[in-house]
C-alpha cells in the first residue's frame, strides 16, 4: 500500500516541491514570508485555472492548444463590449460574460472534434489562429489601458492584507478563490459523477467506452465548452490582474500549461492524471520560476531548470514502468535479426 | 513563377497513387491562385510577387518538413524553432569571434564555414538528445520535445542573458540577394531540402522504415527493423533541419535571439497537417508540403494584398490559415465517409440476401 502511495507521480511531484521549498527556505529565509507566497498564488491562478481544463482534455485523451486563444479572445471582446456599452457595475459581469464567450468558442472546438472525428491537435490548432485571427482582425489589437472601472477595481481586491515588520502592506488577492472552486468543482465532476467516468473511459479507450453505453460526442462536448469555459474565466482574472486587456498576450504559454498539467502526473495518452497532481505540477513550476533569484541563481537559467524538470518528471515514471513491465515479463521485446545471427 | 513548380516535380514514380488529399489540396491551390489573380490582376500574377512569395516561405516549409519526417514515425518534434534559435546564436557567436571588421576575404570564408558548422554540429546534437528521450528513455515524443524545447530556449537565454546576437551583416546575403540574379536564396535552400528528402523518403530503405514504423511498430520490430536507430535518426535528421532554418533566420534578421519566431512551431505543424501528413503516423507526402505551403502563402499574400488599407489587417492571415486547415480537414473527414459507406451497404446487403436465401431452402 505505502508502496504504491509513493510510486505514484503526484507523490514524487510533492515530495520534489516540498524538498524545493526546504531548500529555497533555507538558502533566503525571505521565501517563507506571507508576501512571497501571496506572490506565488497569484502567479499560480491562472495557470492553475488553465492546467485544469488541460487537465480534463488529457484524461479524455485528446490535447487542446487552442484555450489561450479563447481566453485572449472571452477577455479582450468583454473589455471592449463593457467598455463600449458605458458598464459601470462590478467585476462579476466581466467574469460572466467571458466565461460565456468562452464556453460558446470551447463549442466550436467540440462541433469539429464531435461531428467530424477529426483529430483534437489538429481542431483545435485550427481554431487558435482562426480564433486568435478573428479576434485581432476583426475586434481589435491595441492595448486596452483605460479599463472600465469595476474591472479597474479588480486588481486590489485581496482577501485579506498582512502588514509586516517593515511596514510593507502585502495582500491575498481574492482570484485565489476561483482557482479553489474551479478544483473542487473539477474534483467533484471526475471522481463523484457519471460524466467523470465517461471522460476517464473515453481516454482508456473509446470503443470500450462506447460499448459501455457512454455517449462520447456529448461527452466531448462538455469537455470542450468546459475548458472554454474556464479559459473565458481565466483570461478575464489574467486581465483583471494586470490592468490591461492586450489582445496579443497570452498565446503562446499554451504548452508551459501543458508541460505543468503533465509533469502533475498527467499522461497524454489519455485515461490517467489527477486534480490534486496538476496542482502541484502547477505550483512546482511556479516555485521554481519564481523562486530561483532568491536562492541566487540567475533568472536566466530558469528555463533551463524547468526544461530538465519536465525531462526527468517525465522520464522517471516511463523507465520505472519500463522496468517494472519487463520484470514482469510483459512485452515479449524481439531479437534483432542481426543480433540473433 | 516557374520556381515553385520545379520543386513539387520529384513525385514518386513507383507508387503513383492519385492521393485524394493531395488533389483537393492542388485544386484549392489552383482556386486560391485564380480567385487572387482575378481579384488584383495588376499585382497578383507578376513575377515580383512570385519572388517575393518565394523568399517569404522557406523557413515554415523546412520546419514543415522537419516535422513531417517525425510525425511520419507517429512522433513530433516540438523543440525545432528552440533548436534554430540555439543553433543560430551559437553560429552568431561564432562569427563574432572568429571575423573581426577588416578581415581578409579568406578568414571570412574559413570563418562562416565553421559558424554554419556549428550550427549544424548544435542541430544535430540537439536532435540526437531528443532522439535518445524518445528511442532509448521512451518518452512520449511531445512531452520530450515539449521538455527540450524549453531546456534549448533556456540554454539560449543563458548564453545570451536574453539579448540578441549579432552576425555582423556575414551572412546578410542569403535573405538580400538572388541566384541568376531573380531566384532568392532561401527558395533555392528550400528546393534544395525538397528534392533531398524526396530521395530520402522514397528511394531509401531508411525512407521505407520510416514510414514502415509510423503504420505499424510492432510489424516493423518483427520484420527485423532497427526500429530505435532509425528514430535516433529521424530526430538528429530533424535538428539538422532546424540548423538549416537557423542559417535562413541569420541572414534574414543578421542576429539571432532566444525568443525568435515561437509562433513557426505550430504554424509548421498547420501546414504538415495540412499537406496530409497523418499525426499518427505512417502516411504523407513531401509533395503534399510543397503544395499546402503554396496554397498557404497564396492566402497570406493575396489577404495582405486585398486588406493592407484596413487596420489590422496583417492579422487576417492568421484567420485564413485557421480556417484553411479546418475546412481541409472537414473536406477529408467527409470523403473519408463517403469512401467507406457504400462499403459497409454493401456488406450489409450481402449479407441480407445470403441470410434470405438461407430462409428460401
Amino acid at each position: 500500500m505505502l508502496k504504491k502511495i509513493l510510486s505514484r507521480q503526484e507523490t514524487l511531484v510533492g515530495i520534489t516541491l516540498l524538498g524545493l521549498c526546504l531548500l529555497i527556505g533555507f538558502i533566503n529565509p525571505v521565501f517563507w514570508t506571507p508576501g512571497n507566497w501571496f506572490d506565488l498564488a497569484r502567479s499560480a491562478t491562472v495557470t492553475g485555472i488553465f492546467a485544469i481544463g488541460v487537465l480534463i482534455v488529457l484524461i479524455s485523451g485528446g490535447i487542446d492548444v487552442s484555450f489561450t486563444a479563447i481566453a485572449v479572445f472571452s477577455m479582450y471582446t468583454t473589455t471592449v463590449v463593457m467598455k463600449n456599452i458605458g458598464f459601470e457595475g462590478g467585476m462579476f459581469a466581466f467574469f460572466l460574460m467571458s466565461a460565456v464567450i468562452g464556453g460558446l468558442l470551447g463549442l466550436i472546438n467540440a462541433f469539429f472534434i464531435a461531428r467530424f472525428r477529426l483529430p483534437t491537435l489538429i481542431v483545435t490548432l485550427g481554431t487558435q489562429s482562426l480564433f486568435r485571427g478573428f479576434l485581432l482582425f476583426v475586434i481589435g489589437s491595441k492595448i486596452i489601458r483605460d479599463l472600465p472601472p469595476g474591472m479597474a477595481a479588480y486588481s486590489g481586491a485581496f482577501l485579506f492584507t498582512v502588514t509586516d515588520d517593515r511596514g510593507i502592506t502585502v495582500g491575498l488577492h481574492s482570484a485565489v478563490l476561483f482557482l479553489v472552486a474551479v478544483a473542487v468543482l473539477a474534483q467533484i465532476i471526475l471522481r463523484y459523477t457519471m460524466l467523470g467516468r465517461s471522460i476517464y473511459a473515453l481516454g482508456g479507450s473509446r470503443e470500450a467506452a462506447e460499448r459501455a453505453g457512454f455517449n462520447i460526442p456529448r461527452t466531448q462536448v462538455f469537455i470542450y465548452a468546459f475548458v472554454g469555459l474556464l479559459a473565458g474565466l481565466a483570461g478575464m482574472i489574467y486581465g483583471g490582474l494586470n490592468r490591461q486587456a492586450n489582445a496579443q498576450d497570452i498565446v503562446g504559454q499554451e504548452l508551459d500549461v501543458i508541460a505543468a498539467t503533465v509533469l502533475g502526473g498527467a499522461s497524454i495518452a489519455g485515461g490517467r492524471g489527477s486534480v490534486i497532481g496538476t496542482l502541484l505540477g502547477v505550483m512546482l513550476v511556479t516555485v521554481l520560476s519564481n523562486s530561483l533569484i532568491l536562492m541566487g541563481i540567475p533568472s536566466t537559467w530558469q528555463r533551463v531548470v524547468i526544461g530538465a524538470i519536465i525531462i526527468i518528471g517525465t522520464a522517471v515514471p516511463t523507465i520505472r514502468t519500463l522496468r517494472s513491465s519487463r520484470r514482469a515479463n510483459v512485452e515479449i521485446e524481439p531479437v534483432p535479426v542481426e543480433q540473433r545471427a | 513563377m516557374s520556381a515553385p513548380e520545379v520543386s513539387y516535380k520529384p513525385a514518386p514514380r513507383i507508387q503513383f497513387v492519385v492521393d485524394g488529399n493531395l488533389l483537393r489540396l492542388l485544386i484549392a491551390c489552383v482556386a486560391i491562385f485564380v480567385v487572387m489573380s482575378l481579384l488584383r490582376p495588376n499585382v497578383f500574377p507578376t513575377v515580383e510577387n512570385f519572388l517575393s512569395m518565394g523568399s517569404q516561405f522557406p523557413e515554415i516549409g523546412i520546419l514543415a518538413i522537419a516535422i513531417m519526417i517525425t510525425m511520419l514515425t507517429g512522433g513530433i518534434d516540438l523543440s525545432v524553432v528552440s533548436t534554430a534559435n540555439l543553433a543560430g546564436v551559437l553560429a552568431a557567436m561564432v562569427i563574432r569571434a572568429l571575423i573581426p571588421a577588416d578581415a581578409p576575404e579568406g578568414q571570412v570564408v574559413v570563418g562562416l564555414a565553421i559558424a554554419i558548422a556549428v550550427a549544424f554540429v548544435t542541430g544535430a546534437l540537439a536532435g540526437l538528445f531528443n532522439g535518445l528521450l524518445v528511442a532509448y528513455v521512451n518518452l512520449t515524443p511531445i512531452l520530450a520535445t515539449l521538455g527540450t524545447m524549453t531546456l534549448y530556449t533556456g540554454l539560449t537565454v543563458a548564453m545570451t542573458r536574453g539579448n540578441a546576437v549579432f552576425a555582423e551583416n556575414r551572412l546578410t546575403f542569403i535573405g538580400t540577394s538572388n541566384v541568376l540574379g531573380v531566384i532568392p536564396i532561401p527558395l533555392v535552400i528550400f528546393v534544395v531540402v525538397v528534392a533531398i528528402f524526396a530521395v530520402i523518403l522514397n528511394r531509401t530503405p531508411f525512407g521505407l522504415k520510416l514510414y514502415m514504423i509510423g503504420s505499424n511498430v510492432k510489424a516493423a520490430r518483427f520484420s527485423g527493423i532497427n526500429v530505435r536507430q532509425v528514430l535516433l535518426m529521424t530526430y538528429v535528421l530533424s535538428g539538422v533541419l532546424s540548423a538549416v532554418v537557423a542559417i535562413i533566420f541569420l541572414g534574414r534578421n543578421n542576429s539571432a535571439k532566444w525568443d525568435f519566431a515561437p509562433s513557426y512551431v505550430l504554424q509548421a505543424i498547420v501546414v504538415a497537417v495540412l499537406a496530409g501528413v497523418n499525426p499518427n503516423g505512417g502516411s504523407g507526402r513531401i509533395a503534399g508540403i510543397v503544395l499546402a505551403i503554396l496554397a498557404l502563402q497564396f492566402v497570406s499574400t493575396g489577404m495582405n494584398m486585398l486588406l493592407f488599407t484596413i487596420s489590422g489587417g496583417q492579422f487576417f492571415k492568421e484567420f485564413a490559415w485557421g480556417a484553411l486547415l479546418l475546412i481541409i480537414m472537414v473536406a477529408n473527414a467527409y470523403s473519408e465517409q463517403r469512401r467507406l459507406a457504400p462499403k459497409r451497404k454493401l456488406r450489409e446487403e450481402s449479407g441480407a440476401t445470403s441470410s434470405e436465401s438461407e430462409v428460401t431452402q
